[in-house]
């Protein structure tokens, strides 16, 4: 944000907030050893409040829970921002000096009153106003989101609006205030850094910038391609127009992974040339031409991973891989090697010193000094620096560190694509469990004693007006196909709302009912909020 | 001298430290080895082992070294005759009646401080162990020395689940699910900070267990590697301890900034894949 791809703050720095805003984020359950510094920071006398859906194992520790309607977090955001602005508890100082936009931002969120809000919300007025009061008067505070922000059809937009709320209080850019996206996985962050995006080179250097470029091209010896590629949800598009026929697919799971997936298998099936690089048979490695086994990257190679606060660390080799299983360095390295090009860099510290040369955030970390610090933050551009706890100082800087102020950005509410209806009344929304994870590849590995999420879990009401009871299965339908599930009453869970995890397509194929349409500028789609129906099992289903 | 600091003598060496810091730690601050066991660098000392006592000039009694701040001007003696031998009845008091023969930490300060527990006869009865409840991991109270630090872990020192606490008095305390229910049906994540913690191998992989019933637990064929856990994004340090190219545990290091040595369950247990994938649906828990 503000033109770095990170999470402003470092975790130790939530143990010494204020005021903790944790919003569309389960991070008891999905990010449990952050949520332990979450959990020293309260005992250190932090407020909590959380903003979710669902009154979540996170929400239970909060001093206040939202429970907000899915899809509507920007007339939250903008209802927080009128009611700081209302009641002059923004910064002015601070807004003047580091950002542009404020006069048009304030106009713009000026019809988001706490009364209209809390109607498409079903949050109570008095709670919006109770909890914009609290963070805009917090010493630090610090906001922090998980996909419950981002899986939507606005997800960027989402984001942005909470951003606004740090800029409207200066609550960015000190130690203990920020934004913390939590990153879902282990190296979605250091795969972003490392240029596995469609428009950025590493080091978040642009692909269409010539001078950026011109640094890689000497070291490769050939030209770039200055175009941006595609992300993953415009290659399906791609393939549904027959302009992609060829995929390389590398430890990604798309034929249980993507949303409205019966769609994505018949694209998938449909390509002429599939190469699946992975360390196990699944779904879509089943689909592949080729299947290049790997070995596993964590515990079995060489390398490094780059976490949620930025700080990236060494994975090393503890096991032999199976025979004929290969690493990702050397496969890729050998395809290059196949086709003429050249490529000097062969281990993966040598790939890791080239890297450095090429991207000044990570200059200063070479492998003994990640050793030597437990990791390191980026930006660390220099053997002498330390490192980067929180990020954004400039915007505190006399001469904002050269830059240009921080934009506010002006967000609508739009609620989610799929609208209930009279055919599906019943609102669709997903998450992780504690002991499971993603497709199952790995999780479902290991014999948890705790093992759950394959039901779909409803609401005593929800429950009571359908008929149904615990345990019982049913037909879950949404405008895109149907699955069984079993019912699963959650006394906690809201009325119209139903719950389910995404860990077992083996069993629940959960994805054949979630919304694929997403967002235009995160290409993310909106599996938080699909429409569905219950039905009972008639004597067919049952057979 | 400032408020903030203080200074004292600990055997007749003078240190100046922190105020709040604990003798303990001033202690380790000059070289000078004091035993624990209810301590860790990652827990809120429970107090209660009496095993780091040292003497304090003027005090009537031994104080606990690791909860104990350091006052200005005390005079500190860890290596006196009434140190020695506090310490070693207390040894002999648990080597009594619990089965320490999995934690050679104690058995080194038996063997050093010349404790001998025979001369206690009739001891109390242990709970009967192993408790074995799943596949993750054992509970052999037979081997627990009451330390509390799983309990700590469990609790506000970093879990916050409070699946397990004291039970009873006396000779009858004993570590306890609510009710004594079984592990699986208890509020426990199955995080393992309680194993994690555990001075005396109570508690420990199942892996483990089988290994050692098996007479395969080659601690001088392991290897320890650190490397960073595959589950989500925050970047847990794990330590995976390999014999013959097999995982057979997973710690993480107390003094990590990430984990502070604590891990969930996917991070101590999820590995399990690599080697021998068992397929468990959620419908078999």
């Amino acid at each position: 944000m503000f033109g770095a791809g990170g999470g402003t703050s470092s975790y130790q720095e939530v143990e010494e907030t204020d005021f903790v805003l944790l919003w569309g984020s389960n991070a008891r359950t999905a990010h449990p050893i952050y949520f332990h510094h979450v959990l020293k920071g309260i005992r250190n006398g932090a407020a909590m409040y959380a903003v979710d859906p669902r009154l979540t194992d996170s929400a239970k520790f909060a001093d206040a829970w939202l429970g907000i309607d899915v899809g509507t977090d920007i007339a939250l955001a903008n209802a927080l921002a009128r009611e700081i602005i209302a009641s002059d508890l923004h910064a002015p100082e601070f807004i003047q000096h580091a950002t542009t936009g404020f006069e048009q931002f304030a106009e713009h969120v000026d019809s988001y009153t706490l009364d209209f809000a809390a109607e498409i919300t079903g949050v109570e007025a008095g709670s919006i106003k109770d909890l914009a009061h609290r963070y805009a008067t917090a010493e630090s505070a610090q906001i922090l989101w998980t996909l419950g922000i981002t899986e939507h059809h606005n997800g960027v937009e989402n984001v942005l609006s909470l951003c606004n709320l740090a800029l409207l209080t200066g609550h960015v850019g000190r130690w203990g205030s920020g934004l913390v996206p939590l990153r879902g996985q282990n190296n979605v962050q250091g795969g972003g850094d490392m240029g596995a995006l469609p428009n950025k080179l590493p080091g978040f250097q642009d692909v269409n910038d010539p001078i950026a470029r011109k640094k890689f091209e000497e070291l490769y010896g050939v030209a770039l391609n200055p175009r941006p590629g595609l992300h993953l949800t415009l290659m399906f598009e791609a393939m549904s127009k027959g302009e992609l026929s060829g995929l390389y697919i590398i430890g990604e799971n798309p034929a249980e992974s993507e949303a409205d997936v019966q769609r994505a298998r018949t694209l998938l099936e449909g390509l002429d040339f599939l190469v699946v690089q992975d360390i196990f048979m699944t779904r879509t490695a089943e689909m592949a031409d080729v299947v290049l086994p790997a070995s596993v990257g964590w515990a079995e190679s060489e390398g490094t991973v780059t976490s949620s606060e930025r700080r990236v660390q060494r994975v090393r080799a503890a096991l032999t891989p199976p025979e004929g299983a290969r690493h990702d360095h050397d496969i890729i390295g050998d395809l290059a090697e196949c086709m003429n090009v050249p490529w000097p860099a062969r281990s993966p510290e040598e790939l890791w010193d080239e890297l450095r040369t090429l991207s000044s955030m990570h200059r200063g970390m070479s492998y003994a000094r990640l050793e030597e610090h437990q990791g390191l933050q980026w930006p660390c551009p220099d053997n002498d620096h330390p490192g980067t706890t929180y990020l954004h100082s400039w915007l505190w800087e006399e001469d904002l560190g050269g830059r240009e102020p921080a934009p506010f950005s002006l967000t609508e509410h739009s609620g989610p694509k799929e609208a209930l209806s009279s055919e599906f009344p019943i609102r669709l929304t997903t998450g992780r469990v504690l002991d499971s994870f993603n497709t199952g590849v790995q999780s479902r590995g290991y014999r948890s004693p705790i093992r759950s999420g394959s039901d779909l879990e409803i609401s005593p009401m929800d429950a009571e007006h359908l008929g149904l009871s615990n345990g019982e299965e049913v037909v879950v339908s949404s405008p895109r196909g149907s699955v069984k599930m079993t019912i699963t009453i959650e006394r906690d869970q809201p009325r119209g709302l139903a719950f389910t995890t995404f860990h077992f397509p083996e069993l629940v194929d959960l994805n054949v009912l979630t919304n694929d349409q997403w967002d235009p500028l995160s290409g993310t789609a909106e599996f938080k909020a699909a429409a569905i129906r219950i039905d009972k099992l008639t004597g067919h289903d049952r057979a | 001298m400032s408020n903030d600091h203080v200074s004292l003598v600990i055997n007749e060496q003078p240190v100046t430290v922190g105020a709040g810091t604990t003798i303990l730690e001033a202690a380790q601050s000059l070289g000078i080895a004091i035993p624990t066991l209810c301590w860790a660098e990652n827990l809120t000392p429970a107090n209660v082992c009496r095993l780091c006592v040292v003497e304090a000039e003027g005090a009537r009694t031994l104080v606990p070294a690791c909860s104990r701040a350091c006052e200005d001007g005390a005079e500190i003696r860890t290596d006196t005759n009434r140190v020695a031998q506090s310490r070693r009845m207390v040894l002999e008091l648990l080597d009594s009646t619990n089965d320490l023969s999995q934690s050679p930490e104690l058995q080194t300060l038996i063997d050093e401080y010349g404790a001998d527990s025979s001369r206690y006869t009739d001891p109390a009865t242990p709970e009967p162990s192993p408790k074995i409840e799943d596949d993750l991991f054992i509970r052999a109270y037979d081997r627990c020395v009451l330390c509390y630090k799983c309990v700590e872990a469990c609790g506000e020192d970093a879990q916050f689940s409070f699946a397990i606490s004291i039970a009873d008095r006396g000779f009858d305390a004993r570590v306890s699910t609510e009710y004594d229910v079984p592990l699986p049906e208890s509020a426990c994540v199955y995080c393992g900070n309680c194993i994690g913690v555990c001075p005396t191998n109570a508690l420990q992989f199942k892996t483990e267990f089988d290994l050692r019933e098996a007479s395969d637990w080659r601690p001088e064929d392991q290897e320890v590697t650190e490397t960073i856990c595959s589950y989500c994004g925050v970047g847990c340090t794990l330590e995976l301890h390999t014999q013959d190219n097999q995982i057979v545990k997973v710690t993480s290091p107390a003094d990590h900034s990430v984990t502070s040595g604590h891990l969930c369950v996917k991070g101590r247990f999820g590995w399990e894949y690599l080697q021998a994938p068992v397929y468990r649906p959620p419908s078999d828990p």
